[in-house]
């Protein structure tokens, strides 16, 4: 009763009705903008609206992870480049982590040379432009690379040039359907295997190498199930015909400068958020354990990561939700992502407003979702008390 | 950085907000003092600056005589380099108030995206370029081969129509701007590079080794070039119209750089009296003063003196006026009367 009755003081009165007026004014600007906006794109014969997406749209795409043909739709060709932007992405997060890490590690290390190797990098990729760094590899995976009839062969099968990396592909025959229930009954069986250990661990006190039985399993069944079947996997392997490769499995040098670039780029961030990180750490923790005899990597595990970790994860969001914006600068070397699919969509069609609504969503999505992820496990590393 | 390019279509669109749909382009040029003017991003011929930072080229000259018969000054100009994927946007969102840019009239882009063509300054036709050392002479042999194109081009869709319309299979690697594009050919990442035969011809004197290059004799496609304003001012449409249609006039008439004010002085022909503002009234018409012509010539001289300038056998270039002639010497240009 007392909470509504302060409710309704004079300030508040106040204060709600400027900011109602406030809200008020920003409608009327946004009403103005959109029926003049309107009444302009009228005039100059300009259609709004997302018809155009289901038109045909006659543009080639060359790196599409799924069929395309410019005989497909704006909108399927749109959808294209979201793959390529979710593909870039998704690789490059994983592959950023990983030397990430490793260079933040080596930054710490006590070894000289090491940690003054890794501080070089990190200094020169931070404070170099992406662009730049992305016209750097790109020139570098062409000049680097044979013409087609020239391919580097590392191994078997494997052709290395400058239209690309070609591997093998594999088909999968109907025998594969077995494999793939078998690797999922071992997932299954896995995970089962790491409850009980974690349990006996619990209540006894016993060390069962539930990981190791569960790396087992997870392998050793598919496995079995593959040769049982009679390995229902055949190789298609790419052949020179003509001016370029075909078939088989093809990494486009567009692709690979890309990839290279903002991995390296990133890398250096995480890098730098996993070095202060781990310094966060009291250094009298790590002695009390030297103390207690605990092995190097029990330490690192047990002691230092659990605590890095609260540092380091929101600062690598941040880098994360940055290397999914950048990846829009793949449109320099020609890789279709989706700001390049879509610029060309608005170029053809005079639509940006529509196409500009479509990349904010899309990104908008992505990084919602990273955040959330990366939020999650924030909160599974955060001090619970017992 | 997608953030960069959101916030410039953002202020394209709040452009196109700013202007209301009725302003008159002519008004607002005369009241800025400077003509608004895309460009490309440097084609040697077409439009480069030189080394003094000054435009030249010819899409340059038919932009300074629209320059000099509005603001009676071919040099109040200011160029926007424009990559393919902006021209059309840059125009109909009001950002330039022309275009004069190796740009292909087509129905949708005159129909669907907010901009007008105006009259056609040259007839060119898509073409191939290929390194020699690969030993193909005609498209149709190319089956399988990487090219290398501009994004928002006609030239990119023109070379996935004929893939598909001969049933051969191209990978095509679009790059977002031309420079790119070349460099990649250029390194050996495509077999093939493909734009407007005129563009590779003037692109391909810019290769470390010019001579290495071929261009195919297939043409895949029409490429009516024209300069583009935005759509709905027919007025200034007009005035762009007419003062390009004049250069091919005055060539018509052999009214040169040099002569104009001579025959302007002493010719009789009614007809050349009208256009050169010594009787009738035709710059009023287009909003303009008598003299809108003779400004125009006196600037950039007539369209044959335009192309020898910039694509004549004086030039690096040296593209045979062929199609590009006056219809009385077997060509395509055909002066619309002025009067
Ligand atoms: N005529 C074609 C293509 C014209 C064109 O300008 N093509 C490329 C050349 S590859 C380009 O961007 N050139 C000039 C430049 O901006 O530097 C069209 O209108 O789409």
């Amino acid at each position: 009763m007392k909470k509504a009755a302060s409710f309704l003081t004079k300030d508040n009165f106040k204060n709600m009705a400027l900011q109602m007026a406030v809200l008020g004014v920003i409608f009327y600007g946004c009403h103005g903008l959109l029926t003049n906006t309107q009444a302009n794109l009228e005039a100059r014969n300009i259609a709004s609206g997302f018809g155009f997406l289901s038109l045909e749209s006659g543009m080639p795409i060359s790196n599409s992870l799924l069929p395309y043909t410019p005989a497909d739709t704006y909108g399927y060709a749109f959808f294209m480049g979201i793959i390529n932007t979710v593909f870039v992405s998704v690789i490059g997060i994983i592959l950023s982590t990983v030397l990430g890490v490793t260079i933040g590690v080596a930054r710490v290390s006590s070894n000289w040379l090491v940690s003054k190797l890794a501080e070089i990098y990190v200094e020169v990729l931070r404070n170099i432009p992406l662009l730049l760094t992305l016209f750097f590899t790109y020139t570098i995976v062409l000049a680097a690379l044979p013409v087609p009839r020239k391919s580097l062969t590392p191994l078997a099968g494997i052709f290395l040039n400058n239209r690309g990396i070609y591997l093998p592909r594999p088909v999968f025959e109907p025998g594969m359907i077995a494999v793939m229930i078998a690797l999922l009954v071992g997932i299954i069986g896995a995970m089962v295997i790491l409850g009980m250990a974690k349990r006996i661990h619990d209540n006894t006190g016993r060390v069962i190498p539930g990981a190791s039985l569960g790396l087992v399993v997870v392998v050793g069944l598919p496995l079995a199930v593959f040769f049982m079947a009679g390995a229902p996997v055949t190789m298609e392997h790419a052949v020179l015909k003509g001016f370029n490769f075909r078939g088989g499995l093809v990494i486009r040098p567009e692709f690979s400068a890309l990839m290279m670039g903002i991995i390296l780029y990133t890398a250096a961030f995480i890098g730098e958020n996993v070095r202060s990180g781990i310094q966060s750490v009291d250094p009298g923790q790590i002695n009390a354990s030297k103390a207690l005899g605990l092995s190097q990597g029990l330490i690192m595990r047990r002691i230092v990561l659990p605590q890095a970790l609260r540092v380091i994860i929101p600062a690598t969001t941040n880098d994360y939700a940055s290397l999914v914006k950048n990846s829009s600068l793949a449109v320099a070397i020609g890789y279709p992502d989706m700001v390049s699919v879509g610029g060309t969509i608005i170029g053809q069609n005079d639509q940006a407003i529509e196409i500009i609504a479509m990349w904010m969503g899309v990104y908008m999505t992505i990084n919602l979702l990273i955040s959330f992820v990366m939020n999650w496990l924030n909160s599974r590393v955060q001090l619970i008390g017992r | 950085m997608y953030l960069k390019k959101i916030v410039v279509f953002l202020c394209v669109s709040f452009l196109a907000l700013g202007s209301t749909g009725l302003a008159s382009t002519l008004e607002d040029v005369k009241a800025r003092g400077v003509l608004n003017c895309g460009i490309s991003e440097g084609v040697p011929g077409f439009s480069i600056p030189d080394s003094s930072g000054r435009w030249v080229g010819f899409d340059v000259d038919m932009a300074r005589a629209v320059a000099a018969a509005v603001l009676k000054d071919g040099e109040k100009i200011k160029f926007v380099s424009l990559a393919s994927k902006q021209k059309i946007v840059a125009v109909s969102s009001g950002q330039v108030d022309l275009t004069s840019r190796t740009t292909t009239w087509t129905l949708k882009r005159d129909a669907k995206q907010g901009v007008d063509f105006t009259t056609i300054v040259f007839y060119d036709g898509q073409g191939f370029m290929i390194p020699k050392s690969m030993g193909v002479t005609s498209a149709k042999d190319l089956d399988g081969a990487s090219v290398c194109v501009t994004a928002g081009t006609t030239s990119e869709l023109n070379v996935a129509d004929f893939a598909r319309a001969n049933n051969i299979k191209f990978e095509i690697v679009v790059f977002d701007g031309k420079k790119e594009a070349l460099n990649a050919y250029a390194s050996g990442r495509c077999d093939v590079f493909t734009t407007d035969i005129s563009q590779l011809a003037s692109l391909r004197s810019t290769l470390a080794k010019p001579q290495d290059h071929l261009i195919l004799p297939e043409v895949l496609s029409k490429e009516p070039l024209s300069p583009l304003v935005r759509h709905g001012d027919n007025q200034w449409k007009d005035i762009v119209t007419w003062v390009i249609n004049g250069l091919i006039a005055a060539e018509e008439h052999g009214i040169t750089k040099a002569n104009v004010l001579e025959i302007k002085a002493t010719s009789k022909n009614p007809v050349v009296q009208r256009m050169l503002g010594k009787s009738g009234d035709t710059g009023s018409y287009l909003g303009l003063d008598k003299d809108w012509m003779v400004r125009a010539i006196q600037t950039v001289g007539n369209y044959g003196e335009i192309y020898q300038r910039h694509f004549g056998p004086d030039t690096r270039l040296n593209i045979p006026r062929g199609i590009n002639n006056l219809w009385t010497k077997g060509g395509q240009h055909y002066a619309l009367p002025i009067r």
